[in-house]
């Protein structure tokens, strides 16, 4: 009798746990939501952001957040799939591959702070850069390629072993085979993980903070002249981000609309990752549905 | 395919015909092998030497800095750099967000496994997801918003305090224990909860006895790896910490951490200052358990395979 | 993969070998050791096989019949640990050098495997993807193979309407078939064929069968099976293999009518194996 009301009450508490974090969730999101969507307007997205006085928008800072995401994945997505190639078809069991996978462990568990320093001695200091775009992109790089070479690698390994067979022997070299079969058929599961990847890279703010900088320049959205300092395009210039904004207006701004801003950009950025998640979702059903239909 | 040519020349390999692309293209993957090792080589000797500057140029003592609870670098007089208040910071509030993330991960684990499989996992797994995909300036945000305000008024205190950085911990590293031990309770063969509800066992007794002993290293690899992520945690902490330079004395009371200080005022001293470089010292203590997180790992995954 | 014979031919090129060539032949195999590590999975074989002619390998499962068949292209290459000893010249190659071209050779001795493998691309590009790869790139030409190859594999008629469909969506029959089309626009040499048929239905059976006897008249195969009536009707030579010996090699008829070894007889007459 007494185990059965003891199987009762740790059903109740794990239920309860679910609850529990189910509510942390909603809770979040709609206090995010509802706070957030009454201050996005279309003006709020295009208008620039202002340091003291208030009704500033987030029109750079979202740009540099896509912009920077954008340089970082032209950065780490080649990179990181030649690792995971690597790893997947010429490793071998070894010293040097054992080697190689701490190497991914540790650049994998490294805080982003840590990161964001390497980020500042590196990028901004020893090469004289100062803050700049490139500098946090290639931080970002390091924060995220990890992940790509990891899922890369998972992808190809997971790509039958007999479409392999079946390509070598009609006497394809093994690259044209990676290039031709393998990739192609990994590159469903790729594009999730990078996808994925990319949200997180969005969000992140602690290893842009000594990298890209806290402040933007005023930019000409008309001048597409990668190399003029006023134009957007430059990855020469400092530029803050929509997540770095969330929280230098909350620890050192001036503005006396702190709650509207951050309420306005929380909701903006936890939208855009949202998306990103979705969009690997549903690129991810698509391809399963194609899979299993064509059996 | 073209017969034509004697089989010593189709068939041998040659210099110019063997492996044209082959070779550039192992060439091109092993180069990002390279970078990949090259970027964590010098990740480690960068922040190594940058990190040991103030104690070797600088003179600070290692053994001020690890155990002095007295931090004031901008004494003219008489710096101190005891950093003890935020490296015990740092663990407290790691420990702290591990002791209430740890139990409610997994439970949720639990319950998504053992208690509701089909819809409970189904609900939690995307809702887990989601919580994973927070930027954690938006956990700080909130917390600085709602959190600290709460507390001032519900439990006493600033508001800024120990306690708010645990809570917003605990929420971030929750996702990240949640899913590991959902996979290592779904991963366990079927036999055990077989032979043991055969028994006659509850379901409580089942988890309890059976389960989650069977599970314990990886259920701990979870934990460790929800704390490693804590440790590292910069700014959401810092939104809500209050970033004082006193040692707490109950979790009520405003505190720093490593990550915190470090964020707070890498961009206000000058680079190459003593209490610059302290504060390098600060972020090799950061990698340094990032690499003690790592061999943990590897220990407790050495003992889940025996 | 060098042969520890060929170390003893100094003063020569390796791969090279100066056998007495029996010009019917087209693979000879010299006392071929196969190890998988430390496991030895075929055991010092020597045999011919002819040109233009169909050579069945016959044996219970695990014998080492795919083991030999797969080291004859090197596909065994790709499994770690396993190496080769021995010859197998072909062309008065050995083609267990080191020096061989991997590559080359495979697209003189092809493979067709046990289990279907189109590639996830349209009928079409199934059959041109290895073609463009070896330089043929004028669509008039590929257009003219493929038809070719389908013709050959006895697969036209149903897929000629539809060759920009995905390969997937054809039937496992008509898909084994894909691939040997797929490895006959190669123009290969040799064809090697493992339980080819094991995964069809009766119908398609046939047709391969057919298209196999059909395929001599070109090519030199070597096939697999685990079908002794399909060995019977279909091949000019029978191998059987016994836990990674050969135990007799002779015309099928012979071995099928008359075999000279007791355990070839209790393998056939279905008493072990
Ligand atoms: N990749 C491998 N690694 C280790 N051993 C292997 C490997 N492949 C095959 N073997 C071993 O080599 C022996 C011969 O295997 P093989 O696949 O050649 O048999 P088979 O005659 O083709 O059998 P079947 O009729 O079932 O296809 C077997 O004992 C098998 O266990
Ligand atoms: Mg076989």
């Amino acid at each position: 009798m007494k185990s059965k009301t003891a199987d009762r009450l740790a059903t109740g508490v794990f239920i309860a746990i679910a609850i529990i974090i189910i509510s942390i969730l909603v809770g979040l999101f709609s206090y995010i939501l509802v706070n957030g969507l009454k201050h996005i307007s279309w003006e709020f997205l295009t208008t620039p952001s202002s340091n003291i006085r208030a009704g500033g928008g987030i029109r750079d800072q979202l740009f540099n957040s896509f912009y920077i995401l954008l340089i970082t994945m032209i950065i780490a997505v080649p990179l990181g799939i030649g690792g995971g190639i690597y790893m997947a078809e010429y490793a071998k069991p070894g010293k040097v591959t054992d080697i190689i996978r701490s190497c991914i462990e540790v650049l994998a568990s490294l805080p982003s702070i840590v990161i964001g320093m390497f980020g500042l001695l590196m990028f901004v200091n020893i090469t004289g850069w100062g803050y700049t775009i490139l500098g946090g992109a290639l931080a970002l790089t390091v924060f995220n390629l990890p992940v790509i070479v990891r899922v890369s690698e998972d992808s190809i390994r997971s790509v039958p072993r007999d479409l392999k067979e079946a390509s070598l022997a009609l006497g394809i070299t093994h690259w044209h085979t990676i290039k031709t079969v393998l990739l192609p058929s990994a590159f469903p599961s790729i594009l999730t993980g990078i996808i994925l990847a990319a949200g997180r890279v969005f969000g992140e703010a602690a290893a842009l903070l000594f990298t890209a900088g806290l402040s933007t320049p005023r930019l000409d959205y008309g001048n597409w002249n990668p190399f003029s300092a006023q134009s957007p395009l430059n990855i020469f210039r400092p530029a803050e981000t929509l997540a770095v904004h969330i929280w230098s207006v909350n620890t050192q701004g001036l503005i006396p609309d702190v709650e509207e801003v951050s309420n306005g950009s929380a909701a903006v950025l936890v939208i855009s990752v949202l998306l990103f998640n979705l969009l690997a979702r549903w690129i991810g059903r698509l391809i399963h549905k194609k899979i299993t239909a064509t059996k | 395919m073209e017969k034509l040519t004697p089989a010593k020349d189709r068939l041998l390999k040659s210099k110019n015909n063997w492996m044209d692309g082959e070779l550039r293209g192992k060439v091109l993957v092993l180069l990002c092998a390279v970078i990949m090792i090259s970027a964590t080589i010098s990740i480690t000797i960068f922040l190594g030497t940058k990190g040991l500057q103030s104690f070797i140029k600088n003179g600070v003592s290692l053994l001020e800095f690890l155990t002095s609870t007295h931090w004031n670098p901008t004494n003219q007089a008489k710096p101190e750099y005891g950093a003890l208040p935020f490296i015990f910071g740092s663990f407290a509030v790691t420990f702290l967000a591990a002791l209430i993330a740890a139990p409610l991960g997994i439970g949720g684990a639990i319950f998504m496994t053992e208690i509701a499989p089909s819809w409970g996992r189904k609900i939690l797994q995307p809702i887990i997801e989601l919580l994973v995909g927070i930027p954690s300036v938006v956990y700080g945000f909130i917390g600085l918003t709602v959190l600290v305000p709460f507390i001032r008024e519900h439990v006493g205190g600033l508001g800024f305090s120990l306690l708010s950085g645990m809570i917003v911990l605990s929420i971030m590293i929750l996702p990240t224990i949640a899913t590991i031990a959902t996979d290592a309770i779904s991963s366990l063969p079927n036999s055990l909860r077989e032979g043991s509800y055969a028994l006659g066992a509850t379901r409580w007794q089942t988890i309890r006895k059976v389960l989650i002993p069977a599970a314990l290293p990886s259920l701990l690899t979870a934990i460790v790896l929800g704390m490693a992520r804590a440790f590292g945690e910069a700014l959401a902490v810092q939104m809500v910490i209050g970033n004082v330079r006193n040692l707490p004395s109950s979790i009520l009371d405003a505190s720093a951490t490593l990550t915190t200080i470090i964020t707070l005022n890498m961009g206000h001293t000058t680079y190459g200052s003593v209490e610059n470089n302290t504060l390098w010292s600060m972020g090799l203590i950061l990698l340094v358990m990032s690499f003690a997180f790592i061999l943990l790992i590897r220990y407790l995954s050495s003992r889940r395979k025996m | 993969m060098v042969s520890a014979l060929m170390d003893k031919q100094t003063g020569k090129q390796a791969g090279e070998s100066e056998s007495k060539r029996n010009k019917e032949s087209i693979l000879e195999v010299n006392n071929l050791e196969i190890f998988y590590g430390e496991k030895r999975a075929v055991n010092g074989i020597s045999m011919d096989i002819g040109k233009n002619s169909i050579t069945a390998l016959i044996g219970p499962s695990g014998c080492g019949k795919s083991t030999f068949l797969r080291s004859i292209n090197r596909m065994n290459d790709l499994i770690p640990g396993a190496r080769a000893e021995g010859e197998i010249i072909y062309e008065d190659l050995n083609i267990l050098s080191e020096q061989i071209n991997v590559v080359a050779l495979r697209k003189e001795i092809g493979m067709v495997f046990q289990k279907p493998n189109p590639f996830p691309k349209s009928i079409y590009e199934n059959i041109t993807h290895a073609l463009k790869f070896a330089g043929m790139k004028k669509k008039s030409k590929l257009d003219e193979i493929v038809e070719e190859s389908l013709k050959k594999a006895a697969l036209w008629e149903e897929v000629k309407d539809r060759l920009h469909k995905s390969a997937l969506s054809l039937s496992g029959g008509q898909q084994q078939r894909l691939c040997i089309a797929r490895t006959i626009a190669m123009k290969p040499t040799v064809m090697l064929l493992d339980e080819p048929s094991s995964a069809l239905d009766p119908i398609s059976n046939a047709k391969v069968e057919e298209l196999i006897i059909d395929l001599k008249k070109d090519y030199s195969i070597i096939i697999v099976t685990h079908n002794m009536q399909q060995a019977s009707r279909i091949s000019d030579k029978t191998a059987f293999f016994l836990s990674g010996d050969l135990i007799e090699y002779e015309a099928t008829e012979k071995i099928f009518t008359n075999p000279s070894v007791k355990k070839t007889e209790e393998y056939i007459s279905g008493r072990f194996g």
